[in-house]
């Protein structure tokens, strides 16, 4: 009996043990083409996987697989998709009270509020992303008030919100125009007031930082972390004068700042790029309206040919469809004047420096985290197929999307 | 007084023009997909005032000495696209007085001159069923519409029947979004939206038959009533009934009401049809879909997937595919297809739902849908296949004429977008906060 047990035991460990091995053991991924971002793509291209992270990338002729290296293969591999700008996992896909939590509109300025408080990394919404071949997200409160809160980034692959996260306060978002207006007779109701209201914190927070016991409040130290730099600003601006707005304040205060949606940007570049900040460009299929009546297809490809660095973002949705796909969203723009290259680095390895990660993802290099999509042709087409993703060299998702 | 004369003269010319024959226009080796056939290579589509005159190749179609010729080479030719379902003109139908408000014509509300039309025009739309929303049972009468030039009121953009009667249909919905938790005259459950939809009919079939018995006797007819006489038309099969339904069991619901009163049916939206495309196919009900991007954003809409196409293809019902927009933007309508395509949807079937299947939902298919010599010279010239992302829509032609062209800066303006793109106060863009109020809501 007593060694029953123990035999039972021991196949089970092994089982365990054989588990673990393929689940963060060896992986050897194939790929006709293999989009690393660090140079051209490489045809027929290996990359070996060892203990979550990239260990060798080369062309088959020069990489061998070695033995005990389960192999994967696929007709384009490419980093895994990182989105630079989200609201899902705070948002789900039910649009119902219970799961829309980007917002509270018990206060139109609460930098305070940590977006890891709110994310679900079980939401239906992650997972669909995730079927895509996005691998990373930076996600957090809504732009519709003045400041809705922080954002954070994380893997689309945890139990919890600890196992996901990355970055648990990537930046304090802050939203210029009408959608930062309190409505109701409430302050914010004009573009002088935001910015007034704005100054009015940033100055507190520096006076905070001058004195010898500063106040410990969540509000006052999260704002004196921006005052100090050590937190970026996420604007939210669309309109001219809204941008121009974000970039005297970071001129004013010495902000660390990353400028979002920035529809109007386009006829700015000049003023955009001598503040050297980079731009999180709206989703490219948004819909145009109000503060975004100048939405273009063409934003991002008209910012990086000016020099500016940019991302691209699915963005907040209200309705339908809850969230965009970063995948789809760097289609449109390749298709209209980024091309394919350079589409995918402003959802890999430009989405990662603007989020202060490229030494661990958006790009296939040894050493960096193997996160990894598969595709079963040009990724961008519409009748081609997310075939996988692999999360910190684990194979995620396998389902044919 | 010169500058008069000249402005004379011109006016002179073009009424001449209309009067008198064009010329021809034969556009030539491009690749051509008629629909109605197999794709023709280095083909030939011969137009003339209007209409399609030829379809074909240098074998197949004679070229008259005064044919004007266009060169299409390493372009690709296809009907315009229907969309069965939009919103664009800022369409406004019923009010919050009540739910059923068959009497309520969007013909009295569309703005010809809205931007979006424009932008219709830009993603290849010839033919529009444009539609007021859905927070009600029936928020009242559709307008079928030719997205033609330079239109300043709306019956520059009508469509006449062979009776001379402008075409278009009805709206009703069911599901959620005309669910009222306010009570009053609007339904609280599903079974009582089903309700008061049957006794609407009921009461239509009522007042039909005291016409009938009134005969030729003035004195025996009942009081007018508008909303009477539009569902007598439904019920007669002179007005096609769209119907926005999400969920499998409202899709059966749509379908029993159909059964029940015989009225002609389009399946709008469909989200679930992928659980009843079997029953969808049986009853011969028409379904046009949409694709949306991510799952949800409402509770009824939380299974709707790319795959609806491929379902019902396989059940063998006739699918059309439709924007709702500003749900989906109209200028990337061809994307949906490509989703469609993506998710299973055979190609053929694919280009067909844009364009034949979207013509008989109209009642339209002896006249667009198909290149084909006698129908209207509504099609799209695009830069490669229909169905690739780096496709672009570089000409769209509506019944002859040229309404969109990308070589032009204020059409590629409306295309891609960018400052003065749009109207900033454009109420396609508002529609869509409107779900849950008076405006009724989309998708």
């Amino acid at each position: 009996m007593k060694r029953t047990i123990s035999l039972r035991a021991i196949s089970l460990l092994a089982t365990v043990a054989f588990l673990m091995q393929a689940a963060f053991g060896q992986l050897a991924v194939k790929g006709d083409t293999v989009w690393t971002m660090t140079g051209e793509p490489i045809t027929n291209g290996v990359v070996l996987i060892r203990d979550g992270k990239i260990e060798r990338v080369g062309t088959a002729a020069q990489v061998q697989i070695p033995a005990g290296y389960r192999t994967v293969t696929a007709k384009v591999i490419t980093p895994g998709l990182i989105d630079a700008h989200t609201v899902i996992g705070l948002n789900g896909y039910l649009n119902q009270p219970h799961d829309q939590m980007a917002l509270d509109a018990s206060g139109t300025f609460q930098p305070e509020l940590r977006a890891t408080d709110a994310y679900d990394p079980e939401e239906r919404l992650v997972e669909w992303v995730r079927g895509y071949g996005v691998t990373t997200i930076h996600t957090g409160h809504q732009p519709s008030a003045l400041s809705p809160g922080q954002t954070m980034i994380a893997k689309t692959w945890g139990k919890t919100v600890e196992d996901a996260t990355l970055v648990p306060t990537a930046m304090v978002a802050v939203v210029l125009g009408q959608a930062a207006n309190a409505g109701a007779g409430r302050s914010p109701g004009t573009r002088g007031k935001q910015a007034a209201m704005l100054r009015a914190e940033l100055i507190k927070a520096q006076e905070n930082l001058a004195k010898k016991e500063p106040p410990k409040d969540l509000r006052s130290e999260i704002m004196m972390r921006v005052a100090k730099g050590d937190v970026r600003l996420l604007v939210t601006a669309h309109k001219v004068q809204d941008i121009m707005t974000a970039l005297r304040l970071a001129k004013e205060f010495n902000l660390k700042m990353v400028l979002d949606g920035a529809s109007e940007a386009p006829l700015i570049v000049n003023e955009i790029k001598a503040a050297g900040i980079p731009v999180i460009v709206h989703a490219t299929m948004a819909r145009a309206g109000g503060d975004t009546a100048s939405l273009s297809l063409e934003t991002a490809a008209k910012l990086k040919a000016a020099g500016i660095p940019v991302a691209l973002q699915s963005g907040y949705e209200g309705y339908v469809p809850k969230t965009r796909i970063i995948l789809f969203e760097a289609a449109m723009a390749a298709a209209n004047g980024l091309g394919v290259r350079d589409a995918l680095a402003t959802v890999t390895i430009d989405a990662a420096k603007i989020l202060g990660l490229d030494t661990r993802i958006g790009s296939i290099a040894q050493g960096k985290d193997a996160d990894i999509a598969l595709y079963d042709g040009d990724p961008f087409e519409f009748a081609t197929h997310c075939t996988g993703t692999i999360i910190n060299g684990q194979l995620v998702s396998e389902i044919v999307r | 007084m010169k500058r008069i004369l000249v402005c004379a003269f011109t006016a002179l010319l073009c009424a001449g023009s209309i009067a008198a024959q064009q010329r021809p226009t034969a556009f030539i080796n491009a690749r051509i997909i008629p629909i109605a056939g197999p794709p023709i290579e280095q083909g030939i589509l011969l137009i003339q005032n209007g209409k399609i005159a030829a379809v074909g190749d240098a074998r197949t179609v004679r070229l008259s000495s005064d044919v004007v010729t266009v060169d299409m080479a390493g372009k690709t030719i296809m009907p315009g696209l229907i969309d069965t379902h939009s919103h664009i003109g800022s369409p406004a139908g019923a009010d919050g007085s009540g739910p059923i408000q068959p009497d309520v014509r969007i013909l009295d509300s569309v703005n010809a001159e809205a931007v979006s039309f424009q932008r219709a025009q830009a993603g290849g739309i010839t033919t529009v069923n444009v539609m007021p929303g859905s927070g009600y049972l029936n928020s009242g009468q559709t307008l079928y519409l030719k997205l033609r030039d330079n239109a300043i009121k709306i019956d520059d953009l009508l469509i006449y029947d062979k009776d001379g009667k402008y075409m278009g249909g009805i709206k009703f919905a069911n599901g959620t979004n005309p669910i009222r938790s306010g009570g009053g005259a609007f339904p609280g459950t599903r079974a009582k939206s089903a309700a008061l939809v049957r006794d609407q009919f009921i009461k239509a079939r009522e007042y039909r038959d005291k016409v009938k018995a009134a005969g030729n006797d003035k004195t025996k007819l009942p009081p007018r009533d508008l909303a009477m006489e539009t569902l007598v038309e439904v019920l007669e099969g002179k007005r096609v009934v769209h119907f926005h339904t999400h969920r499998h069991d409202d899709i059966l619901t749509a379908l029993r009401l159909q059964k029940e009163f015989g009225f002609r049916i389009v399946l709008q939206h469909v989200s679930e049809a992928w659980k009843v495309a079997d029953e969808i196919a049986k009853a011969k009900a028409p379904a046009s879909i949409i694709m949306i991007d991510a799952p949800g954003g409402k509770l009824e809409t939380m299974e709707v997937d790319f795959k609806n196409g491929a379902a019902l293809e396989k059940a063998g019902a006739l699918t059309g595919f439709h924007t709702d927009d500003g749900i989906t933007d109209s200028r990337w309508f061809l994307r949906s297809g490509g989703m469609a395509m993506r998710a299973g949807m055979s190609r053929d079937k694919v280009l067909y739902g844009f364009t034949m299947a979207g013509a008989i939902m109209l009642d339209m298919q002896d006249r667009i849908g198909s290149l084909e010599p006698g129908k209207d010279a509504d099609f799209i010239v695009l830069s490669g296949d229909p169905l690739s992302v780096y496709t672009k829509v570089l000409q769209t032609w509506v019944e002859g004429k040229k309404v969109f062209d990308r070589t032009d800066p204020k059409d590629y303006l409306i295309a891609v977008g960018g400052k003065g793109a749009t109207d900033e106060n454009d109420l396609n863009a508002d529609h869509l906060h409107c779900v849950d109020g008076d405006e009724g809501g989309n998708e």
